[in-house]
C-alpha cells in the first residue's frame, strides 16, 4: 500500500480511538461531554502539544529531545525575571523566555551537528544543565510577582483560551512548513537516510540544527505559557514533559528512527493523552494508578500501530 | 532468469521463509512445508545469499560468517578459536584471502559480498539460492565462486541461481527458468538455450545490439584531474575528461576506482592533487560544492548512499534539484508532480505511482530513479559508479542509451564499471588503475577485454 493511504488509515484508526475514548467517557462520567470540560482539556493539551509539535521535527531527523522539561522551566524562569509589573512592556518577558528556549534548542544543534555526540547524550546534559540554570537564577525559589499583561495570556481571547490558539497556530504553521517547504522536505530525507541525504547535497547539518533549534524555540514559548498559567516562574516546573510530549508524537505515528511522521499524527497523539488524563481525573482514578494506566495505554497504541503496519 | 521486477527476488525471498505466499505451498523433501521465516528455512535446510548485502558492520569477518550458527563451548559461551578457524575454512573455500579479525565495515564491497557468500555456505544447507552473488565480484572471485559451486554440486547441493550476466547463466547451469512479469514463462534445460533466444523469452521481444552508436567528443576539457591522492587509496591519479566523451575508470575490485570519483564528487576529498571543472580549480566541501559546480554522480551504494527507503519514488527523484521547483523556500507541487510525471514516463520507471515508497521498487527501476535524480539538475559532468550492477538487460539498455545521449549533448561521463564489454562499448578512453595508481590510458576504439585485464592485474 502506498504510504499516503496508509497514514490516512493510520491517522483514521487513532481518530477512532479518540471517538470511543470520548464515548466511553460520557457514557462512565456526567462531566466530560460539556463545554466548560472540553474547553478545560484543550487549555491542557496546549503546552503538551506545543512540545510536541516541536520534537515532531526532531525525532523527523532521527534524532531526539530529552532536554524538553527542564527548558520549559529554565524559559519560564527567564520570562517570570523579565515580567515584574511596570518592568518592560509585555514583549520583552515573551522574547526572553522564547529566545532562552531558542538558545538550548541551537546549543544541542550544534553540539550534535559539529561535535558529533548522539542526541540523547547531548540533550540529556541538556535536561540537567537547563535544570540547574532555572534553579541558580531563581534562587531555587519560585519568581513570582509578574505582571497582569503577562499573565492575561493565560485568559481567552474572543472565548477561546490563549494557550489553546498558540497551539493551533503552531500546529498549523508546523503542518504548512512540512508539506510545502524545501526544508520540510529535507528534514523528512535526512531522518530517512542520512548519507543518502548528503550525497545528493542536501545540507545536513544545517537541517539537523534548524530541527534543534525550532524545537528550542518552541520549547521556549510553552515555558512562557506556563509560566502565565501558573503566575509564576517555577525551577521545578516540568518534570517529565519531554516524556509525555514524545509518547504523543510516536502515538501520531512518527517513527522514532526518522523519517517517517506527520504533524497530523501528532495532533491526535496529544489530544489521546489528554483525553485519558482528563478522564482518569474526572473518574477520580488516583494519579499513582494513572501514571500505570497511561504507559499501558502508550505501550499499547504503539504495539497496535506496529502491527497494523508490519501486516 | 527475468528482468527487473519480474519477481525473482520475490520467488527467492518466498524460498527463504521471508515472505508468505498468497497463494500455492512449497514443497520440501516430498512434504508440503510453511516457512514462518528464515529461520525455518535455514533449519529445514535452505540457505539464501541476498542481493542486497547485509552485513552487521562493527562485527568481525568470522562474526558474521558465523552469525546465529556461532560454535559454542559447554556454557554457551562462544568457542573464538572455533568461530575463527570456521570462518577461515569457509573463506578458504571461496579463495578468498580476508582475515577473519577484521571489522566488516572495512571490508570493501566486493569482500562484503565474498563474505555473506561464505555465511550461506556455512549453514550446510541442501539447498542455497543464490540471488546476484557475483554482482560486485572481480572476474578472479567470480571464478572462484565458480569453483566452489562445482564443488558443492558434486556434493549432492541444488543451487538457484538468479543473475543478470549471460556468460554465467551457461557457465552454471542445467536447467533455465525464465520469469517474465511475475509469470512463470518457461523452463528448458541449458544446451538448449542461446543467449539470443534466452534474452528473447526474457523481454518477450528481440533485442537487436543494446549499445548505441558513439560520436566522437569535442575537443573542449571539461574535467581535468592532476596527482590526486589518498593514500592508501590511490595516488598520483591524472586524466582528462572533454566535453561529449565518456571514459571509463577499469580496475579490479579495491583499485580506487570507486575511491577517485567520490573525491571529484566531494564525498571524501582527497589529500593532495588538484580537480580543475571548466577551468576553474575546485575546492570540494562536500557533495553541496560539487553539485553547484556542475558535477552529478550516482553511487554505487544504492542502499546505503542513494535510495531515501520511506520517501516515495517522485520525492525521492526531485530531492537533489528540488530547488528548481521551489518559488523561495517554497515547493512548487503542481511543477513538481509534472517533472516528476515526465521523468518516470522518460526513464520508463515502473511504480504504482509516484507516491510509491522507493524501497518497494525493484533493483532497476531504483537505479533509474536514482538517475533521474542525478540527471534533473542537469549537470555537467556526470559520474555513474556500477550503474548496472544487478540490473536486467532492458534496464542496462536504457542506461547505455542514456550515457550516449549525455554524451551527444555535450556533457561528460565518467563511468566506473567491472564489466568490460560495458567499458569498451560505451566509452571513449579507458583509465585502468591498478592498486591505486593509473596502470594505462587506452583508446577504446583499438583495444580489447585482454589489455584491459592485463593492465588491471596486479603484476
Amino acid at each position: 500500500m502506498p504510504a499516503l493511504d496508509r497514514h490516512l488509515l493510520h491517522r483514521f484508526g487513532l481518530l477512532l480511538v479518540i471517538l470511543a475514548v470520548g464515548l466511553g467517557l460520557s457514557f462512565v462520567t456526567d462531566t466530560f461531554l460539556s463545554v466548560a470540560n472540553l474547553t478545560n482539556v484543550a487549555r491542557q493539551v496546549s503546552i503538551n502539544g506545543i512540545l510536541a509539535v516541536g520534537v515532531t521535527f526532531v525525532l523527523l531527523t532521527a534524532g531526539v529531545d530529552l532536554s524538553l522539561g527542564s527548558v520549559v522551566a529554565l524559559s519560564g524562569v527567564a520570562c517570570a525575571t523579565f515580567a515584574h509589573p511596570g518592568d518592560h512592556t509585555v514583549f520583552i518577558p515573551i522574547a526572553v523566555g522564547v529566545l532562552t528556549g531558542l538558545a538550548c534548542g541551537l546549543v544541542n544543534g550544534v553540539l550534535v551537528t559539529r561535535g558529533g555526540v548522539a542526541p540523547f547524550i547531548v540533550t540529556l546534559g541538556m535536561m540537567t544543565i537547563a535544570r540547574g540554570l532555572a534553579l541558580i537564577f531563581s534562587g531555587g525559589r519560585p519568581v513570582a510577582n509578574m505582571s497582569s499583561e503577562l499573565t492575561s495570556l493565560a485568559g481567552d481571547f474572543l472565548g477561546v483560551p490563549i494557550p489553546v490558539l498558540c497551539f493551533a497556530s503552531v500546529a498549523m504553521a508546523a503542518w504548512f512548513f512540512l508539506r510545502n517547504f524545501r526544508l520540510g522536505r529535507h528534514i523528512y530525507a535526512v531522518g530517512g537516510n542520512e548519507n543518502a541525504a548528503r550525497a545528493a547535497g542536501v545540507p545536513v547539518e544545517r537541517v539537523k540544527l534548524f530541527a534543534y533549534g525550532l524545537c528550542g524555540l518552541l520549547t521556549g514559548l510553552a515555558g512562557v505559557v506556563l509560566a502565565a498559567r501558573i503566575t509564576t516562574g517555577q525551577p521545578n516546573a516540568g518534570q517529565a514533559y519531554e516524556l509525555d510530549a514524545i509518547a504523543a508524537v510516536v502515538i501520531g505515528g512518527t517513527s522514532l528512527a526518522g523519517g517517517v511522521g506527520t504533524i497530523t499524527g501528532t495532533l491526535l497523539g496529544v489530544l489521546l493523552i489528554g483525553e485519558i488524563n482528563n478522564g482518569l481525573d474526572l473518574m477520580g482514578v488516583s494519579s499513582y494508578f494513572q501514571a500505570v494506566i497511561k504507559g499501558v495505554i502508550i505501550v499499547g497504541a504503539v504495539w497496535l500501530d506496529r502491527r497494523q503496519s508490519r501486516s | 532468469m527475468g528482468e527487473n521486477g519480474a519477481g525473482k527476488s520475490t520467488l527467492m525471498k518466498v524460498l527463504a521463509g521471508l515472505y508468505r505466499p498468497d497463494g500455492g505451498h512449497v514443497e520440501w523433501r516430498g512434504v508440503q512445508a510453511d516457512f514462518a521465516s528464515p529461520h525455518d528455512a535455514l533449519v529445514a535446510g535452505i540457505a539464501m545469499i541476498h542481493q542486497e548485502l547485509m552485513p552487521i558492520p562493527d562485527l568481525t569477518v568470522a562474526e558474521n560468517i558465523t552469525l546465529g550458527a556461532e560454535p559454542c563451548g559447554r556454557f554457551w559461551q562462544i568457542n573464538r578459536p572455533a568461530q575463527r578457524q570456521r570462518a577461515l575454512e569457509l573463506l578458504k573455500e571461496l579463495e578468498a584471502n580476508i582475515e577473519p579479525d577484521r571489522l566488516m565495515r572495512t571490508l570493501t564491497v566486493a569482500q562484503t559480498q565474498v563474505v555473506e557468500i561464505a555465511k550461506a555456505l556455512g549453514r550446510r544447507a541442501d539447498v542455497i539460492l543464490m540471488d546476484e552473488p557475483t554482482a560486485a565480484l572481480s572476474e578472479q572471485e567470480v571464478a572462484a565462486l565458480f569453483r566452489s559451486i562445482a564443488r558443492l554440486k558434486a556434493r549432492g547441493v541444488a543451487i538457484v541461481y538468479t543473475t543478470h550476466k549471460m556468460d554465467e547463466v551457461f557457465k552454471l547451469a542445467d536447467r533455465i527458468s525464465v520469469l517474465r512479469d511475475g509469470r512463470l514463462v518457461g523452463t528448458s534445460p541449458a544446451p538448449e538455450l542461446n543467449p539470443a533466444k534466452l534474452i528473447q523469452l526474457m523481454v518477450g521481444r528481440e533485442l537487436a545490439d543494446i549499445f548505441p552508436v558513439r560520436l566522437p567528443p569535442t575537443d573542449e576539457v571539461l574535467l581535468e584531474v592532476s596527482d590526486l591522492t589518498r593514500e592508501p587509496a590511490y595516488r598520483d591519479i591524472s586524466f582528462r575528461l572533454h566535453r561529449g566523451e565518456v571514459v571509463a575508470l577499469a580496475g579490479l575490485m579495491g583499485a580506487g576506482r570507486t575511491e577517485v570519483v567520490s573525491a571529484i564528487y566531494g564525498l571524501q576529498p582527497a589529500t593532495s592533487g588538484e580537480i580543475r571543472f571548466k577551468g576553474h580549480p575546485l575546492s570540494l566541501r562536500g557533495p553541496q560544492d560539487a553539485l553547484s559546480a556542475g558535477i552529478g554522480m550516482v553511487t554505487e551504494d544504492r542502499k546505503g548512499l542513494g535510495l531515501i527507503p520511506a520517501l516515495g519514488l517522485g520525492q525521492n527523484v526531485t530531492l537533489t534539484a528540488l530547488r528548481e521547483f521551489c518559488r523561495g523556500q517554497m515547493i512548487d507541487h503542481k511543477a513538481e508532480a509534472v517533472a516528476i510525471r515526465s521523468r518516470v514516463a522518460e526513464f520508463t520507471i515502473k511504480a504504482t505511482s509516484p507516491s510509491q515508497p522507493i524501497a518497494q521498487l525493484s533493483g532497476g527501476n531504483q537505479q533509474k530513479a536514482l538517475l533521474a535524480r542525478c540527471l534533473l539538475g542537469d549537470p555537467d559532468l556526470i559520474i555513474l559508479d556500477e550503474p548496472t550492477r544487478g540490473i536486467d538487460i532492458g534496464a542496462k539498455a536504457e542506461i547505455y542509451s542514456a550515457i550516449q545521449g549525455l554524451a551527444r549533448s555535450g556533457k561528460a561521463v565518467l563511468l566506473v564499471s567491472s564489466e568490460l564489454p560495458e567499458v569498451l562499448s560505451l566509452a571513449h578512453r579507458i583509465v585502468v588503475l591498478r592498486r591505486g595508481s593509473v596502470a594505462a590510458t587506452l583508446d577504446a576504439a583499438t583495444t580489447d577485454q585482454e589489455t584491459v585485464l592485463r593492465h588491471a592485474m596486479p603484476l
